[in-house]
């Protein structure tokens, strides 16, 4: 095992959970490094060279994928994106023969979301020489886009630790406030969930939050604010009377941002959906979205990981 | 690891960067299009006490960038833990600018290897220069060094350490022995 310090403990990077607190702000820290690359002339760095990352995109993403390949791309890495529709997925391959024909092919790292919990940790265990990086599986963990987001935080803020970050919506179904929990209290930033009952599950006051059930208690002090997309293709039939009423509890309005702290950051994973979770003029305004700054941090937060997982390990072991 | 001899101490180190900064405008006939660059780490302070002594001497600010040369090494993929990478900086575009990169020591000229490629990236110097305060032989890269603080002969099994009151608390030099 290596020092903590300098550099990641494990081959992959499944999740926040399993992480600790010094790997977190490595991660953070290198990101720094790279946020410098992407705003040079020539946005390419040699550190990945001759490395071969596939992309196993089973289920969508815009950002996620797009933010990946960049982030490869501008590493040097040799890039392979593979989605499950227009493959034999199709025609009924198992995930595991797609993968074991994806590996037969010698990548050096696999970045992978896939509907299923526990996917990326399956593929992790059975590959002992690639560097397996979830983008997401199902609602378990997103750790990327945690990182992303903290990173976001920690460069406006200037810190995380005593930060009140207020998570309102979908707090069942989504992987990344199970990945943001993780990450805020482990940085002990302090975290305030808010969702109708329906969409908040019970016993998650055990991670270390608070959960109040009114969005106006939620805001009331808060310096950051996380709307969560409805994941309507999770829930299966709605989980409340109707989008209209989820807007008038617990959409996020210019009116209700006024409870939280001046130069609160409002912030969004993406895909939004408009009208419904949050309000087009609040997503809009650059005195409070940062919606646009994840997006971009998040390419440098990629390469740090890419960077940090596909050094020497992956061609030693 | 065990100190075989203090090449440096803090007044000598100071003498030879003075030195180095006269050299670097003596060979540049002046100030024009000049800008001191220092590679992470150390020769980040060494850069900008020369940057410091050349302001000093001809009354006229001198630019001063930081370039980190860790993502072009030719050693990255077999060298465990990966080293820390941070930001490259330059105050103004590098084109048609002569480039003086400081070092702290010039060894198998790799790191400077490194850096000649980094630096392309960011675009197109009229010329660029190479300053280290010691230059310990052995060379692997047909590279040189245009200003020296100081040549020192040493062994491979050696080890110069090269302490500076921003980095370490002190400044000198020693040769260590393994």
């Amino acid at each position: 095992m290596r020092a903590s310090s300098t550099s990641l403990r494990s081959k992959d990077l499944l999740g926040i959970e399993t992480l600790i607190p010094e790997e977190i702000a490595l991660i953070l820290d290198t990101a720094e490094g790279f946020k410098e690359v992407s705003e040079r002339h020539v946005k390419k760095v040699p550190a990945l060279r001759g490395q071969l990352v596939i992309n196993l995109f089973m289920e969508a993403s815009t950002r996620t994928r797009v933010s990946f390949e960049i982030a490869e791309k501008r590493l040097s890495a040799d890039t392979l994106n593979f989605s499950s529709s227009g493959s034999s997925v199709e025609k009924g391959e198992t995930l595991i023969d797609t993968a074991d024909n994806l590996v037969a092919m010698q990548p050096n790292m696999i970045v992978m979301r896939h509907k299923h919990p526990g996917s990326a940790r399956m593929l992790a265990e059975r590959y002992p020489n690639i560097s397996i990086i979830n983008g997401g599986d199902g609602s378990h963990e997103h750790p990327t886009q945690a990182l992303l987001d903290a990173f976001t935080m920690r460069e406006r803020l200037g810190r995380l630790n005593g930060v009140n970050v207020t998570i309102v919506g979908d707090i069942k179904y989504s992987r990344v406030v199970r990945s943001n929990i993780h990450l805020l209290t482990k940085m002990n930033a302090n975290v305030t969930l808010a969702a109708p009952p329906t969409l908040m599950p019970v016993e998650i006051d055990k991670l270390g939050v608070r959960v109040v059930h009114s969005l106006d208690e939620a805001i009331e002090g808060a310096d950051v604010v996380m709307m969560l997309r409805i994941q309507l293709e999770r829930q299966g039939k709605l989980s409340f009377p109707s989008l209209r009423e989820y807007y008038n509890t617990f959409g996020l309005t210019r009116e209700r941002l006024r409870r939280a702290k001046k130069g609160v950051l409002v912030m969004h994973p993406g895909p939004m959906n408009r009208g419904v979770e949050i309000a087009s003029d609040v997503a809009d305004d650059p005195n409070y979205s940062v919606i646009l700054e994840q997006v971009t941090n998040g390419v440098a937060v990629r390469m740090a990981v890419l960077y940090l997982l596909g050094g020497a390990h992956s061609t030693e072991s | 690891m065990n100190v075989k001899k203090r090449l440096l101490d803090g007044a000598r180190m100071n003498r030879a960067i003075r030195r180095m900064a006269i050299e670097v405008v003596e060979k540049n006939r002046g100030l024009d299009d000049l800008m001191i660059v220092g590679i992470r780490s150390r020769g980040v302070p060494i850069g900008e006490r020369m940057t410091a002594e050349i302001e000093q001497m001809e009354g006229h600010p001198v630019p001063f960038g930081i370039l980190d040369i860790t993502l072009y090494r030719d050693d990255l993929t077999t060298i465990a833990p990966n080293p820390v990478v941070k930001p490259t900086k330059f105050p103004e575009p590098i084109n048609d600018k002569v480039i003086v990169l400081v070092d702290d020591v010039l060894y198998t000229g790799r790191t400077v290897r490194a850096a000649l490629d980094a630096l392309i990236d960011f675009g197109r110097p009229k010329r660029v220069m190479l300053a280290v305060l010691i230059d310990r032989g052995h060379r692997e890269l047909p590279i040189h060094a245009d200003v020296i603080g100081k040549t020192v002969p040493t062994d491979a099994e050696e080890v110069i350490k090269v302490k500076l009151a921003e980095t370490d608390g002190e400044d000198e030099v020693l040769i260590m022995e393994k």
